[in-house]
């Protein structure tokens, strides 16, 4: 075990990976009926969970509902509907004769999920591909015109070297820095090593216009002559008797200043899991090194660097996923203006902005095609993990 | 540093496990000690510049900078009309109900769905059982933005857009690759034998999933529930895009999001408005933060 990618610390360590209980059950196959009864069950939790939430959430709950109601209502619906829902199915099914019921029951608990990740993520993707493949309007077949286009127009080109930027610099600082501080802080007694770690960690509860926010104070600018400067870089700046700047407008700078938003919020990320790295490591190991006449700092690149490699490279796919993805802080920050945009942004400029959808969702085709080698990686290194166990 | 590798070099060559002596572990702790002072400093300086900027009248905010509060700290003028003009004027204290009326659901639906989910998969027999489960974790790689274009156009269809039930529905279908694939590697590690008597003391599945697999459970469902709430709570994309900005739908981080748009040197506002937004997650943080870690570990892959 060597990080905490998954909810392993509760787990006790069963070797058995977990099967089918086999019901003895020796009646007639599935037949047609069986099947309908399943494709049934499967869309009937999501189509009446649909048409209650529909009901719940535009007609009793309208624009002059009083708010506390909507907390309440929503509440009840959430917590006890989509639960009896599910009651229901399975009741349903147990007045079923056995010969369906036996095959249909476990279309119960799985075909919502399944008719939801369909309608959510599975048929929109496909949509979305097809759009790439089509004029602004989503109407007229262009082929690769609009994938061509991104790596041509000057506007998709800037947010592509922007995003290449920021997968490069972002993963790189927040793993060194947050290296840095687990190896750090695991010198310090218990106790201050728990408070200084929440401090670094502390970011990470914040949403993404909320830090944008913060920063956008520190980088906050006013021309000389126009009163003290607010922002604590060019207070700073000031103080040491230079002419404030405008550092958001600095191109290409500024993308950098950016960079140091997302930064501050995953530092906390790649602590917490390469500090749990760290403490994987043997203390026999450790110390036969020491023994053997090693001294801290070869320690730490030729023992625990090479244990914890796996961990690393976790970390760092992890944190470039984020970065692709990265859509708030240049939308809150700059509107992607003053060469600033990058990929995830520009997408949603293009489609809603721009009224552009073939280019759109050509953006979103390209998001998915440089996630998924990272994601497989993921998933790969969490199921050996598992395996492990 | 290099003095202090220099130092530890020497303290390593006659190691002693126990007691490393006095003065080396002075050279050693202090260094330590202050770089991770000046980490922590720089990391919490911009919050509590936030922070004390919210506290603050209008004119100081924007007369002089916030750390000079430190060097005058008597003369101060402290104040909470900030707070109770962004919460009323601004239309903060709507955001924030609303807020929480799309992050109840949309945590709890998915969890529940994912639950039941991850237990068929794990202890049902049904034909597809393996690759409709490889089916669910290769939709962890579709990234939210693949969704947004349809998914408007059918909403539109449907007259959804701007409704919570839009966005319930939404965070519902983002969030299960991530929820139904952790939850069932919790449950399936659960043992087989317990399964087993509870099926040979005559338990149904609803039954087995009800009293024994979600009461063993609740650690990974909290974890969950626990980052789930934060993404939600947290999210800009998916509120700016179906549910829009209108005042009486708006959650806070759309609220946060106008208010720099309309008044964006309106400091006073901003800081107080900015801090209304992070309470809620802060406040779970600090007193779940063994869920939280855990949560937002295992949840950092999501699309």
């Amino acid at each position: 075990m060597t990080d905490r990618t998954s909810f392993d610390a509760e787990q006790t360590d069963v070797s058995d990976p977990g099967g089918p209980v086999s019901v003895p059950y020796k009646g007639p196959g599935p037949n047609f009926t069986t099947q309908l009864l399943r494709i049934g069950v499967s869309v009937a939790v999501p189509l009446i969970a649909f048409g209650i939430l529909y009901w719940a959430g535009t007609v009793v709950l309208d624009e002059n509902a009083n708010r506390v109601l909507v907390v309440f209502v929503a509440l009840i619906i959430g917590v006890f509907g989509v639960f009896a829902l599910f009651y229901a199915m399975d009741w349903v099914t147990n007045r079923m004769p056995e010969r369906y019921a036996h095959y249909v029951r476990p279309f119960v608990f799985v075909g919502p999920a399944l008719v939801l990740l369909g309608v959510f993520l599975l048929y929109p993707a496909v949509v979305t591909f097809r759009l790439s493949l089509q004029d602004a309007n989503g109407e007229g077949f262009v082929g690769i015109d609009n994938y061509i286009e991104i790596f041509t127009d000057s506007g998709t080109l800037e947010a592509l070297r922007n995003s290449v930027l920021w997968v490069i610099v972002v993963p790189a600082l927040a793993v060194s820095i947050g290296l840095a501080f687990a190896v750090l802080s695991d010198k310090l007694g218990s106790k201050g090593e728990a408070i200084s770690k929440s401090f670094i960690f502390m970011p990470m509860a914040i949403s993404f216009v909320g830090a944008s926010i913060v920063w956008r104070f520190i980088y906050n600018f006013r021309p000389e002559g126009f009163g003290d400067q607010i922002g604590l870089l060019n207070g700073i700046w000031a103080g040491l008797g230079n002419a404030p700047v405008a550092w958001l407008l600095q191109e290409p700078w500024n993308n950098f200043y950016l960079m140091v938003i997302l930064v501050w919020l995953q530092v906390g990320f790649a602590m917490v899991i390469l500090s749990a790295g760290i403490k994987s490591v043997p203390d026999d190991v450790l110390e036969a090194a020491r023994i053997d006449g090693a001294n801290e700092f070869q320690v730490f690149w030729q023992v625990i660097i090479p244990m914890i490699a796996p961990t690393l490279v976790v970390v760092l796919t992890t944190i470039v996923i984020t970065v692709w993805k990265v859509f708030d802080i240049v939308f809150v920050m700059t509107s992607g203006e003053f060469g600033t945009s990058v990929v995830a942004e520009r997408m949603v400029t293009e489609f809603f902005t721009f009224g552009n959808e073939g280019r759109g969702a050509a953006l979103a085709v390209f998001l998915l095609i440089a996630i998924i080698p990272l994601m497989v990686l993921n998933v790969r290194r969490f199921r050996e993990q598992e395996a492990q166990r | 540093m290099t003095t202090t590798a220099d130092q530890t070099a020497t303290a390593a060559t006659r190691y002693v496990p126990e007691e490393p002596g006095f003065w080396s572990r002075l050279a050693y702790r202090w260094p330590v000690k202050l770089v991770i002072l000046a980490i922590v400093i720089i990391w919490v300086i911009p919050t509590v510049g936030v922070l004390i900027s919210s506290f603050r009248p209008q004119d100081a905010v924007n007369s002089t900078g916030w750390w000079t509060v430190f060097a005058n700290l008597g003369s101060n003028e402290w104040t909470f009309s900030n707070y109770t003009d962004v919460l009323s004027s601004e239309g903060f204290g709507n955001a924030f109900l609303n807020s929480l009326s799309v992050t109840i659901p949309a945590t709890v639906i998915p969890i529940t769905i994912a639950a039941f989910a991850a237990y068929g998969f794990a202890w049902m027999e049904f034909p597809g059982r393996q690759w409709l489960f490889v089916l669910v974790v290769a939709l962890l790689v579709i990234p939210i933005q693949m969704s947004l274009i349809p998914l408007l156009r059918l909403y539109t269809t449907i007259d959804l857009n701007g409704t919570f039930p839009a966005l319930w529905l939404a965070h519902t279908g983002f969030g299960l690759p991530l929820a139904v694939y952790l939850l069932r590697n919790y449950i399936g590690s659960l043992p087989s034998s317990m399964m087993e008597s509870a099926s040979i003391d005559g338990a149904t599945h609803f039954e087995t999933f009800t009293r024994l697999v979600v009461p063993l459970s609740v650690p990974v469902l909290a974890s969950f529930a626990i980052f789930q709430f934060l993404w939600v709570w947290n999210d800009l994309l998916v509120a700016l895009v179906f549910l829009g900005g209108e005042a009486d739908v708006r959650v806070v981080t759309l609220a946060l999001n106008n208010l720099n748009g309309s008044r964006g040197e309106a400091w006073h506002l901003l800081t107080a408005g900015a801090f209304i937004t992070m309470a809620l997650p802060l406040a779970v943080f600090l007193s779940l933060q063994r869920y939280f870690v855990r949560g937002l570990t295992a949840g950092s892959v999501k699309g």
